[in-house]
């Protein structure tokens, strides 16, 4: 697979690391009511859909930056490629 | 029918008219007591057991495709019981048990070979590791020798002992491991399910489940709804695929493994070889080939194929160790989904719906514990209770804290 890095270009897959699905960017509130019950869904359960995925990589042979990037883990197309930085400011994450 | 020495010589003289189907081609019903989905080896041996050893009736197998169309007919067939952890072991070793029976028990010629498995030691700490492995191994009732590099260079000596950056330093073998013929594994079952009465329902695919008021009370089909006091998922790969339309997301991602066979070789590899410093096993087929794995690529996958860094990482372990392997031309390779479960190990168990029973997250380790899983889900099927083997393969185990997790790798499936 070739992931079409926003900052490098087209690199190969063998250099970066997969993390798991994107909603991991949306860690829960651990002093919000319902907190550990939040925590168990975020740690250990996974929707791992047939289909389009939304799922984080790190470029650990590169530029270290981390990836969103959108894939079908059906056909192993990968539709986009986004920093995972502006994905989490997009989405409220560190502001 | 009965299959022996004799039927073979009387049917040869016969013409071999005699031989019949080795299971019916079952229609549906409308209603079971149990209703087990998936036609692999797991969901045959659950159905096998429930009605051999639970004397249970009314059982149905539903597969979507042909059974061992799926994993039970795309692994690399090895079967062992080298596990460290107290909630793995001793089931394990209850599997390999049953194995040691199988062929006899089923009436089936699994070519079950226990010829051995090796776990090649390259460094000191994880010499230390294995005897410690070894050891529980023992206590739990299965064998465990530690090997020296010596008496792994007798019984293979085409080793690459001194290599400069893995040398071997002995092994740690499992004699009673070995490998068994996969596919016949799954008709063994099927078979003897099928003479006690079970239906084998092929191209008939679960496209829902029925629950009213928090029971599940049967499956909506391509084939028709069937009713069912119990049903039973047993899919492991499409695992989430499946529990989704019960409205239940599973502690499981999808990843794709990959195998490899070599072309028809003369023996060569008497046993089961692993790499210790990489990821990599093989053993040599009764056909000849080398058939060889070893790291899954590591992200969600339900594509059955692969990607090329994976494959010249395990061709790297494989000439790591043995350099022969180097003048072998590749035959085939292909892919399987595995259910990685965020701590490497299975899930036997009740769901919060009462009726609907779920097996599914054996990683890349299914095929070994084929016949306790399947005797342990009819235990949990037919007793509501877990078998005693299995009592850790819960769903609350990971938000209790009570993680199995053999290689210490935390809530990362990639990394299992």
């Amino acid at each position: 697979m070739l992931i079409d890095h926003p900052l490098l270009g087209p690199r190969d897959a063998a250099e970066f690391v997969y993390k798991g699905d994107a909603a991991l960017i949306h860690r829960p509130d651990g002093a919000a009511e319902g907190a550990l019950e939040a925590f168990i869904d975020y740690g250990y359960l996974r929707d791992n859909p047939a289909g389009t995925h939304r799922e984080l990589w790190f470029h650990e042979q590169g530029d270290r930056s981390w990836l969103v990037v959108t894939r079908d883990t059906v056909t192993h197309e990968i539709s986009r490629v986004e920093l995972a930085r502006d994905v989490a400011r997009r989405e409220g994450r560190s502001k | 029918m009965r299959y022996s020495g004799f039927r073979v010589i009387k049917e040869a003289l016969t013409g071999h008219r005699g031989w019949g189907p080795a299971w019916r081609d079952a229609a549906p019903q409308d209603a079971y007591d149990y209703v087990i989905i998936g036609g692999g080896g797991h969901g045959l041996a659950t159905a096998y057991y429930l009605a051999k050893e639970f004397g249970q009736a009314r059982i149905a197998v539903l597969e979507k495709g042909w059974i061992g169309g799926g994993n039970v007919g795309r692994n690399t067939t090895i079967i062992r019981s080298n596990y460290m952890l107290d909630g793995n072991e001793p089931f394990y070793e209850f599997s390999l048990k049953l194995w040691e029976g199988l062929e006899q028990d089923l009436n089936y010629n699994a070519m079950v070979s226990q010829r051995g498995i090796l776990n090649l030691i390259h460094s000191d700490a994880q010499r230390d590791a294995f005897i410690r492995r070894g050891n529980a191994m023992i206590l739990n009732g299965a064998d465990a020798e530690l090997l020296s590099t010596e008496q792994v260079m007798a019984r293979y000596p085409f080793l690459n002992v001194n290599d400069a950056r893995f040398p071997i330093k002995g092994g740690l073998a499992q004699h009673r491991g070995g490998t068994v013929r996969h596919d016949a594994v799954a008709w063994g079952y099927a078979r003897a399910a099928d003479q006690r009465g079970v239906d084998i329902i092929q191209n008939c695919e679960v496209t829902g489940f029925r629950i009213e008021r928090g029971r599940c009370t049967g499956v909506e089909t391509t084939r028709g709804v069937i009713d069912a006091g119990k049903v039973a998922a047993c899919v492991a790969g499409a695992s989430s695929r499946l529990m989704e339309k019960a409205g239940m997301r599973l502690p499981i991602e999808s990843h794709v493994l990959q195998a490899f066979v070599s072309e028809g070789l003369k023996p060569v590899l008497p046993g089961v070889i692993t790499f210790g410093a990489g990821h990599f096993y093989c053993s040599q087929s009764d056909k000849g080939g080398l058939v060889f794995g070893g790291d899954i690529d590591g992200y969600n996958s339900y594509a059955q194929r692969g990607n090329l860094p994976v494959v010249e990482d395990v061709c790297e372990g494989g000439m790591a160790i043995f350099p022969m392997l180097g003048r072998a031309r590749l035959l085939r390779m292909w892919g399987g989904l595995m259910d990685m479960s965020m701590d490497g190990s299975p899930i036997i168990d009740r769901t919060h719906i009462d009726g609907l029973y779920f097996n599914g997250g054996w990683c890349y380790g299914g095929f070994k514990a084929t016949p306790a899983s399947g005797f342990a889900y009819a235990h949990l099927l037919a007793t509501d209770r877990p078998h005693p083997t299995a009592t850790a393969y819960r769903f609350d185990r990971f938000a209790k804290g009570r993680m199995i997790d053999e290689k210490g790798m935390g809530n990362q499936p990639n990394l299992h």
